[in-house]
């Protein structure tokens, strides 16, 4: 590597200048706080652990997107997180199975790393922050759950948003009514995440699927917009099963707890993302921005991988992308330069004023510029033999 | 604000009756207008005249709320990020391997020449055959006349340039006509406006089938 280059960074690995690493750690904490006062725990997961533990449910988009190496003390493969919820799933199911089966309410953030870079931010390494309620079977979780990812939006002074719910169960008691082989499931999965009702009717077609089966699914696609959408899904999927039904009605029973959110709207085909999810899905959307900026969703199976299958409800956000869209310019800060004279009193003074929470630069002896250089605005001087703050 | 990407000439000659039907018309005519963003009846509807392998990036990013592209582009780009809503029915063709009639198999991989590399791996994998696939920007029927490569895979109308140049389709791999694409939060934030105009537009379609 030449030295013009060496300073490159890889494909989709960024890291933060003072300004934006500032304007992180705040939302960061406050983040951490709001969390907190919700009565979230923060866990800390390992930046690696065996595969095995990480990949779980055979999502094989997860698989893609996680970074291996080999453990040399084991000769057993290890990946680097691409994604933190399986290992908070990991850490309810295993090490907190003490605490019995009561609620258990977590929160985490960290860097997870990706093989390839997403492909609206092109960013490989995210900054993934979550919460996840484990142990309840409800729509009481459901609601706390959205309702943090609101409130989160809220702390980041996002209000312009817009919330797409959805239940998997619809789209899965549909499949399993048309008794369809698994590279069919593929194929089919594609088309409607794509909404492309006329890929989805010819391959219905070709594979000879009921009339009914055929209107439902293209009903499908069809129902997303506001609250109407559940009654019309009603009618539109009078003969479907039971599972369908109740999935309905799961996402009644949610739309009454947020009569208040006029922002709350219905997408009965959107069961994105990754494969763990078993109920509902969510994801908020802000204009001009092409991909959801926070989502989540129950998964009631994860668990049971490491032993202990528990409901579960979550969601997580990139706290990269909620800083990026922040709109708030950064509040000018104070600063006061010391002059780099050896001093006991001015030591004091500034470790008083250090104490009282101000920021204190030192100059140091023979350095290259001077107070204002170094961004300050005020500056300790020797008046009347006190050292005393005076404006620049 | 509603921003509509598409490209220009014949594509955009199709889609002005469609797009009438959705009562919306273009004020100046991008084959004599410099203009990038075309200004239309209607105030807040703009239309964005791009090149057509562009189409699905500006929807996907959101710097165009609906796109109108080929299959062919969709296909190669991936375009699950996506709606894709509509199947216009303009500009039909098809996409197909072409090559010498009863050209004999090569003893080593085949070489494909194609503009549509992702599809062309993807479709002899399909197939079982391992190709070596060389990315060209234009002119494919050349390829095989001059011993650049074995095969082509690229769109197929009339198969008049292929027969002039002593070339036969062969393999047939798609379907192709335009497609309207939506971007997924413009989908959803402007979702009475899409709406609106899909439904418009597929009564169009109905009826000139």
């Amino acid at each position: 590597m030449t030295y013009q280059n060496r300073w490159l960074l890889p494909v989709g690995i960024t890291e933060a200048l003072p300004k934006e690493a500032k304007r992180l750690e705040k939302l960061r904490r406050q983040l951490l706080d709001l969390y907190q006062t919700w009565g979230y725990e923060q866990v800390m997961p390992p930046m690696i652990e065996y595969l095995d533990s990480l990949l779980v449910s055979a999502d094989k988009e997860l698989d893609l997107k996680t970074f291996k190496l080999t453990d040399q003390l084991t000769g057993k493969l290890m990946g680097i997180r691409a994604d933190m919820t399986p290992q908070v799933s990991r850490i309810d199911a295993h090490y907190l199975k003490h605490r019995g089966d009561i609620p258990n309410r977590l929160c985490y953030l960290g860097t997870v790393l990706h093989t390839y870079p997403d492909s609206f931010t092109g960013l490989r390494s995210p900054f993934q922050v979550g919460a996840e309620l484990y142990g309840h079977k409800g729509v009481a979780s459901d609601v706390e759950i959205l309702s943090l990812m609101l409130e989160t939006l809220h702390q980041t002074k996002i209000t312009e948003y817009h919330v797409d719910i959805g239940h998997v169960g619809i789209y899965e008691g549909l499949l399993q009514q048309m008794q369809l082989y698994p590279t069919q499931e593929s194929l089919l999965f594609d088309a409607v995440q794509r909404k492309a009702s006329t890929e989805i009717k010819s391959l219905l077609a070709e594979w000879g699927i009921p009339p009914l089966l055929k209107t439902m699914m293209q009903a499908l696609i069809e129902l997303n917009g506001c609250e109407g959408v559940l009654q019309e899904a009603r009618q539109r999927f009078e003969h479907a099963t039971t599972k369908v039904h109740q999935a309905l009605d799961y996402l009644d029973a949610l739309s009454q707890h947020f009569g208040h959110v006029d922002k709350l709207h219905f997408d009965l085909a959107e069961v994105s993302g990754y494969h763990y999810y078993t109920g509902t899905v969510f994801a908020a959307y802000i204009a001009e921005h092409g991909q959801a900026i926070a989502q989540g969703g129950r998964y009631d199976n994860i668990g049971r991988d490491f032993g202990r299958a528990r409901p579960s409800v979550g969601f997580s956000t990139d706290l990269r992308a909620l800083v990026s869209l922040q709109a708030i310019a950064d509040s000018p800060t104070s600063a006061i330069f010391a002059p780099p004279i050896q001093d006991n009193a001015l030591l004091v003074k500034i470790n008083g004023l250090r104490q009282q929470g101000h920021k204190v630069i030192c100059g140091l002896e023979g350095q290259q510029g001077d107070a204002n250089m170094m961004r300050c605005d005020q500056m300790l001087q020797l008046i009347e033999g006190k050292w005393q703050v005076v404006a620049l | 604000m509603l921003k509509i990407a598409l490209s220009k000439g014949r594509i955009f000659k199709e889609i002005l009756p469609l797009l009438a039907q959705a009562e919306i018309e273009p004020l100046d005519d991008p084959e004599t207008s410099r203009k990038l963003i075309l200004d239309t009846n209607l105030k807040d509807v703009k239309l964005v005249i791009i090149r057509a392998t562009d189409v699905p990036t500006y929807v996907e990013y959101g710097a165009a709320d609906i796109g109108i592209a080929g299959k062919d582009v969709l296909l190669e780009f991936g375009s699950q990020r996506l709606y894709e809503p509509l199947d216009l029915q303009i500009a039909r063709c098809r996409l197909m391997v072409a090559g010498f009639k009863n050209a004999p198999t090569p003893r080593n991989r085949l070489r494909i020449a194609t503009k549509y590399i992702n599809v062309a791996k993807q479709y002899y994998a399909e197939q079982g055959i391992q190709v070596e696939v060389i990315k060209l920007y234009g002119s494919m029927e050349l390829a095989p006349l001059v011993g650049l490569a074995d095969r082509i895979v690229d769109l197929v109308e009339t198969g008049n340039t292929l027969r002039a140049n002593g070339l036969e389709p062969l393999e047939f791999i798609a379907d192709i006509s335009s497609r309207l694409v939506v971007n997924k939060a413009s989908m959803k934030m402007k979702h009475k406006r899409i709406k609106d105009l899909i439904q418009k537009m597929q009564l169009a379609i109905d009826t000139k089938n």
